[in-house]
């Protein structure tokens, strides 16, 4: 064997990749040691499914490099094919045909015998909770079914490097929970896996470490605790159901805080660090509101999110689409049409 | 750490040509499992075929008076081949798109298969395809009066010629559907251009009766070749100048169109 078994199983070194004016990738760093899971959080447009992509030898970089299991992604493509395995962004599944013929047919492509195929096919039906499903139709299964389904696929070659694209993104509550489930599993039998997601609470959940990527940077790296740290403590939260007094509710809390506080003008939630000052704080924050008069709902105290890390360290909500307030949002392409497509206005006070 | 094995050796050249053939028969083997179950890539291949042949043959025949013996349904069946081979490639391309974009084709280059394979195994599919609507349209086209009269050797070779025709326009199509990779843009530019190619041709009507303009177009284009000489298979008649006329043809067009199509499905992101 090489002697690529000492090292990373993923190594990425000032990747760049721009597609014309867009600056996709500028200069990415990272290193994922094996058996471990990599969350790797950015908004839209972020450029996580590029690095993705790159990392499964579908599109070569422009500058930097990029190795998995040692292999150079490049230069060693066929070597890396031999060791991963992709659940891209939307389910790469053949809805004509039925679950158990979509995983048998990429087990004949990984050059299985067909009895090996075919119980490899059926032991991943049954992992995945497609056994009764397994000779319907893909196109009869629900959206949860098919994103199983096709990382089902994603394993058929038994890879030990998992690349996940935003694995939950378009599903309901229940069928995110079960897709959790399902990674922790494979997580937990030791495959390495690098997982996008613009879900703060999904990074926080499944991955040993979290890169946020902002426009193409890593702009922050660590456990989810110690990004939690950086926003400095805890958290009030409170929800002003007249859109109408947000800034009047914002000037009012805005003493107490650590940082400047932050309002969503379209679901009327405004959040404020206030660092270690706890209930002391929550109680000063009552006082203020009630004295300008503004009524709020579910006024709480709690740790920091990774939402909240988001803001802090870039200024801006994850959900925003990764452009800072001002900036046009016009000629970034490729926007996905479910979630994360709302226009925000932040309001900040200058108290 | 047991679900977990090595990463399997790079193979040897013997062994690579073998899986390169495995693979393009699997994934052919795919394709027409899907064609099989979706009911309008049916119709599409059977249906269609069947009703051009009826309408041209009982609605529009009447009218066209053809210079060859036996009437139109002889002038019109070997014509209604090579528009329905032609035609069939507009699934290879919206199929292609299909695939680009619902990341069926990314999943496929991230796995460790015969690079080659992905174009090939669809060509294949779609050359299986050709044939079997071939040969239900000469089946159709014998039951409307239609009869091989140049004997079954010459037969053969006009089915063959018509199959090799189709898979070299399947080669442009595949170029389309990968370089496009939209669905609706890769079908509106199909119409683009196989509708003139295989309309304005000798396929459904004498070329002597159209403006002298378009005669011009339709006089020196591929399709017209490989039709005319579909017909003196068929029907018996000089052959000699058209075969090699259209072989060079379709020898160009794969010689074009296949790096082209490569190159896309290389590219294709
Ligand atoms: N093939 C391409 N051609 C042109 N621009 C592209 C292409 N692929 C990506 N981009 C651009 O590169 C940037 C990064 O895109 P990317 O798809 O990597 O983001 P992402 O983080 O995966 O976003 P999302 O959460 O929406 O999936 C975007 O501005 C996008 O418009
Ligand atoms: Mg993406």
């Amino acid at each position: 064997m090489p002697a690529n078994t000492g090292g990373p199983a993923i190594l990425v070194e000032g990747l760049t990749k721009s597609f014309g004016q867009v600056h996709a990738l500028r200069g990415i760093d990272l290193s994922v040691p094996r058996g471990t899971v990599l969350g790797v959080l950015g908004p839209n447009g972020a450029g996580k499914t590029t690095m993705v992509r790159i990392l499964t030898t579908l599109l070569p970089p422009d500058g930097g490099r990029a190795a998995v299991e040692g292999r150079d992604v490049v230069r060693e493509a066929a070597a890396v094919r031999r060791s991963i395995g992709l659940a891209g962004q939307s389910a790469a599944i053949q809805e004509e045909l039925t679950g158990r013929e979509n995983l048998e047919i990429i087990a004949r492509l990984y050059h299985l015998s067909r009895a090996t195929a075919r119980s490899r096919a059926a032991a991943l039906l049954e992992q995945f909770g497609l056994a009764d499903a397994a000779n319907r139709p893909a196109k009869t299964y629900s959206g949860g079914m098919q994103r199983r389904l096709d990382l089902a696929a994603s394993l058929v070659g038994q890879p030990r490097v998992l690349f996940l694209d935003e694995p939950t993104t378009g599903l309901d509550p229940r069928s995110r929970l079960g897709m959790w489930d399902v990674i922790r599993s494979l997580a937990a039998g030791g495959t390495t896996l690098l997982l996008t997601t613009q879900y703060l609470d999904e990074a926080d959940e499944l991955a040993d470490e979290i890169v946020v990527i902002d426009q193409g940077q890593v702009i922050a790296a660590g456990t989810s605790e110690e990004l939690k740290n950086r926003v400095g403590g805890d958290v009030i939260e409170f929800t002003v159901p007249d859109r109408g007094r947000i800034p009047e509710a914002v000037a009012a809390i805005a003493p107490i805080g650590e940082g400047e506080p932050h309002a969503d003008t379209e679901t009327g939630v405004v959040n404020v660090g206030v660092g270690g000052g706890g209930s002391d704080a929550l109680i000063e924050a009552v006082r203020g509101l009630d004295a300008a008069g503004v009524v709020t709902r579910g006024l709480a105290l709690r740790r920091p999110s990774l939402d909240d890390v988001f803001l802090a360290l870039t200024g801006h909500a994850a959900e925003e689409d990764g452009q800072p307030a001002g900036r046009g949002r016009a000629g970034r392409g490729r926007r996905r049409s479910s979630g994360g497509e709302r226009e925000e206005e932040k309001v900040r006070t200058a108290s | 750490m047991t679900a977990i094995t090595a990463p399997a050796p790079a193979p040897g050249l013997a062994e690579r040509v073998r899986w390169g053939v495995s693979d393009t028969l699997t994934l052919s083997r795919r394709s027409l499992l899907v064609w099989l179950r979706v009911p309008a890539y049916l119709v599409f291949t059977v249906i269609q075929p069947v009703m051009f042949v009826l309408l041209f043959r009982y609605v529009f025949g009447g009218a066209i008076p053809v210079p060859v013996p036996g009437g139109y349904v002889e002038f019109l069946i070997p014509g209604i081949i090579a528009q329905t081979a032609a035609f069939a490639t507009f699934g290879t391309a919206i199929v292609l798109a299909q695939e680009l974009k619902k990341g069926v084709i990314d999943r496929l280059k991230s796995m460790p298969i015969a690079r080659s394979a992905v174009l090939t195994g669809r060509l294949v599919a779609d050359t299986g395809r050709m044939v079997i609507t071939i040969v239900i349209i000469v089946g159709v086209g014998y039951a409307v009066g239609f009869r091989f009269l140049n004997g079954a050797g010459p037969a053969v070779a006009m089915v063959v010629l018509a199959t090799v025709f189709g898979v070299s326009f399947a080669c442009i199509a595949a170029f389309t559907g990968l370089a496009i990779g939209d669905e609706e843009s890769v079908q509106a530019f199909g119409m683009i251009w196989l509708f003139p190619l295989t309309f304005v041709s000798s396929a459904f009507v004498p070329i002597a009766t159209m403006p002298g303009w378009l005669q011009a177009f339709a006089n020196h284009q591929p399709v017209t070749y490989v039709v005319d000489t579909m017909r003196a298979l068929a029907l018996g008649g000089p052959i000699e100048a058209n075969l090699w006329r259209s072989l060079a043809w379709i020898a160009g067009i794969f010689v074009v169109f296949l790096p082209l199509a490569v190159r896309a499905y290389r590219r294709a992101a």
